[in-house]
């Protein structure tokens, strides 16, 4: 007992001061993707061609770098000669939309919180049960690790329940893999109205890098009716609550 | 048996197809089960379909020998089972079974691995329907049956954040007479990808196999690539591939002592190895830029490399990372309300987990010294490992141990590692790879073995990749060892053992 006590003294405080205090991410850290029109050349598509599963495109001449579909590599930016496409350490990526994840020439929308009568049953409390559909177990550690005592979940209203019958939405990883989608669906079902979708992770939204696999869906797009998508391979832990917690209204 | 058809080769080597005999079926068996007897182990067994058949490949490892022994034949659509004989190859068998169709006469347990459809086309063994997919969980479950006894289903879907899979447990009260463990939910068909390969998407797929362990599935896909190209990667790249490694080492052991604490209600230990767990994840951030080590390794050598500062910083908060660790873990083994938990439950034998063939943290815990890094280390550069740890037990206390021995081992490495970072650079581009080749790579991730295998075609694409994660070795060993005990005892069992879904399923 008192080695625990004593060990407990040594360990400290732990709980991050977020949101209050804005956490520091690792220097390296890719985060929002950051695209200079003025140095962007209309002619190269170097980045275009150097991404494999067709994050960035031209549209009207202006670069566009779609984040449901990034897996924030190091890749693009590397293969840019005119220092025109770079990575930030912003981690609030989320959108309450698809065609939100996009990155062009306007400001990047943060979520926008859910509408009176949502916000009113989800504001304060939010219990979300999470299926894996062919996750490989980093998003889900990631979404995890949210339940350790620097993130402290638990403080925001928002848990990870073992049934959907207690759940009030479901968070889906993983690409949805044939031999998921019926179990993801009876999970969905089983949640009671009304209820939300959230789409954790590049291959919930749009199928990562299992893009256009015969044995998975590109994300559950298709399949589900989502309210939020975060993305990244994966998400940092901190894009993740960011992203409940506006959609929340607690931010 | 004629010894020189078996073709020994040190991990790294680039085999021309041509250079490999076929051995006919009578002759493989034979010099399979001997190499066996004579203390191999099956690390790699696949099949390639060609014109004639299925081309059957067999990579047996010679631990102690720090070499390889590769046997190579040609089947039909049945040949004898080799499982009655050699139960390390029952799920091989099993699996070949699913994906070419041929059906190995005798198996006694031939039952589908994955749910997929053929990879070629093929009747269906089980009968099931080419034109829709399989039913995952779709096949015969072994059942007990009397008064009294009763089954419990679990999953696909489970109580946490985990990955799926489902289990039977055939109880007797709160006495588990059998599990039976069915997987293949989390199947995305990385192997089939790969083909025609190397792809600009492959690298990224195999960041994915396992999600927890993408510095060691992206070590050794780089490895066999390098191998096939014939390219002498950087002594610094290995050196970083190295530190990345012993770090994906480190937070998952922290996290799964965290894990077991949990499983058994000891908190203080469960919550500072959480956070602990993801202070080391930071570290391969600071490294890469992602807290699971993407985008640090490509065929060819590292993308990030380390300068003195963050040599330094690296250094300094392992420093205090370390005696954290260590207070926050020992204060678990050192209580006996959970060693109560811990000892004497899960028990696999060494013999079992002989004849399973099981790799890393579980073989370890049952005495047998099965380390990549000691016995097939790759490349010139790398560090020098000399501390494989083992227990005897075989138990979760033992596998705890290994872990928590294993932490203290990977920072020795780490600090060592560090001090003496080889000077030069870190990348360069691949040549093409040789064509009608093979190649083998092993690396010691944190669960254990992980084993790439590539073939080449005439035109120097790959047209098999196979893939053996220490999970397809250690899932039977999980079910063994869950024979006997309570069911209540299942959570800290499969904890101790970590496995992963989507590195079986793949």
């Amino acid at each position: 007992m008192l080695s625990i006590i004593r060990e407990r003294l040594r360990q400290g405080h732990r709980t991050g001061k977020y949101p209050k205090v804005e956490p520091v991410l690792p220097e390296r850290f890719r985060g929002l993707p950051t695209i200079d029109h003025q140095h962007c050349q209309p002619n190269c598509t170097q980045c275009i061609e150097g991404c494999p599963f067709g994050a960035l495109q031209k549209v009207a001449g202006k670069l566009e770098l779609d984040m449901g579909l990034c897996l924030f590599c190091p890749e693009c930016s590397a293969i840019c000669e005119h220092g025109a496409l770079s990575f930030s350490r912003d981690y609030h990526l989320s959108s309450r939309t698809r065609a939100g994840l996009i990155v062009d020439e306007t400001e990047f929308k943060m979520v926008e919180a859910l509408d009176a009568k949502m916000k009113k049953l989800f504001g304060r409390s939010l219990k979300l049960r999470q299926v894996s559909a062919g996750g490989c177990n980093a998003c889900e550690a990631d979404l995890n690790v949210l339940g350790t005592l620097n993130f402290d979940l638990a403080r925001f209203g928002i848990q990870f329940v073992a049934s959907p019958r207690h759940a009030d939405g479901i968070i889906v990883t993983g690409p949805v893999t044939e031999n998921m989608k019926s179990a993801l669906l009876d999970a969905y079902a089983a949640v009671p109205e009304p209820k939300l979708v959230i789409a954790s992770g590049a291959c919930a939204i749009g199928g990562g890098p299992f893009k256009d696999s015969p044995e998975a869906s590109n994300g559950i797009g298709d399949i589900l009716p989502v309210d939020l998508y975060i993305p990244g391979c994966p998400p940092h832990p901190y894009t993740a609550l960011d992203a409940m917690l506006r959609l929340m209204g607690q931010l | 048996m004629n010894r020189s058809k078996l073709i020994r080769f040190q991990h790294g080597a680039c085999i021309p197809l041509a250079e490999l005999p076929r051995l006919d079926f009578a002759t493989f068996r034979e010099s399979l089960l001997e190499e066996v007897a004579n203390h191999a182990r099956v690390a790699s067994f696949f099949g390639h379909p060609s014109d004639d058949g299925l081309e059957l490949y067999a990579i047996l490892a010679h631990d102690w020998q720090g070499d390889l022994a590769l046997l190579h034949t040609r089947v039909a659509d049945t040949y004898p089972s080799l499982t009655p004989d050699c139960a390390q190859l029952h799920l091989f068998e099993r699996e070949l079974a699913e994906q070419y169709g041929v059906r190995p006469e005798g198996h006694p347990w031939l039952k589908p691995v994955r749910f997929h459809n053929p990879w070629v086309d093929t009747d269906d063994i089980w009968g099931r329907n080419a034109k829709q997919h399989p039913i995952p969980g779709d096949m015969d479950f072994y059942r007990v049956e009397g008064e009294e006894v009763h089954e419990v289903a679990v999953g696909p879907i489970h109580a946490g954040v985990i990955e799926p899979g489902h289990f039977r447990f055939q109880c007797h009260g709160e006495q588990v007479m059998h599990l039976e463990i069915s997987l293949g939910f989390q199947h995305r068909g990385i192997e089939q990808m790969l083909i025609g390969g190397p792809h600009p998407t492959s690298i990224y797929q195999l960041e994915a196999a396992a999600g927890d362990t993408t510095i060691g599935h992206t070590t050794a896909y780089s490895q066999v690539l390098e191998s096939l190209a014939g390219h002498d990667t950087m002594p610094r790249a290995y050196a970083i591939r190295s530190i990345a490694l012993e770090l994906e080492r480190l937070a998952n052991h922290v996290g799964g002592i965290g894990g077991l604490t949990t499983d058994v209600g000891f908190l203080p230990t469960a919550s500072f190895c959480g956070r602990l767990r993801g202070d080391y994840l930071n570290l391969s951030a600071e490294l890469c830029g992602s807290r699971f080590g993407r985008g640090l390794i490509r065929p060819g050598g590292v993308q990030f490399d380390l300068d003195n500062a963050l040599v330094d910083k690296v250094k300094q908060r392992l420093a205090v990372l370390e005696p954290e660790t260590r207070g926050a873990i020992e204060l678990c083994f050192d209580n006996p309300s959970v060693l109560a938990r811990f000892e004497g439950i899960g028990v696999v034998s060494t013999d079992d987990a002989e004849e399973l063939g099981l790799v890393g943290v579980a073989a370890k815990a049952c005495g047998l010294v099965r380390d990549a890094r000691l016995h097939h280390p790759f490349g010139s550069g790398e560090t020098k490992f000399d501390t494989p740890v083992i227990e005897i037990d075989g138990d979760v206390c033992a596998r705890g141990n290994v872990r928590r021995r294993e932490i203290y081992a990977s920072h020795e490495l780490l600090r060592d590692t560090l001090t003496q970072l080889p000077a030069g650079g870190i990348y360069s581009p691949l040549e093409s790879l040789a064509p009608d080749s093979l190649a083998v790579s092993l690396c010691e991730g944190w669960r254990g073995e992980l084993i790439h295998t590539a073939i080449t075609d005439s035109n120097g694409r790959i047209s098999r990749y196979k893939i053996v994660d220490p999970s397809f070795h250690n899932w039977s060993a999980l079910a063994l060892s869950l024979r006997g005990e309570q069911i209540s005892d299942f959570p800290v069992c499969n904890k101790s053992f970590d496995l992963s879904y989507c590195g079986f399923d793949l």
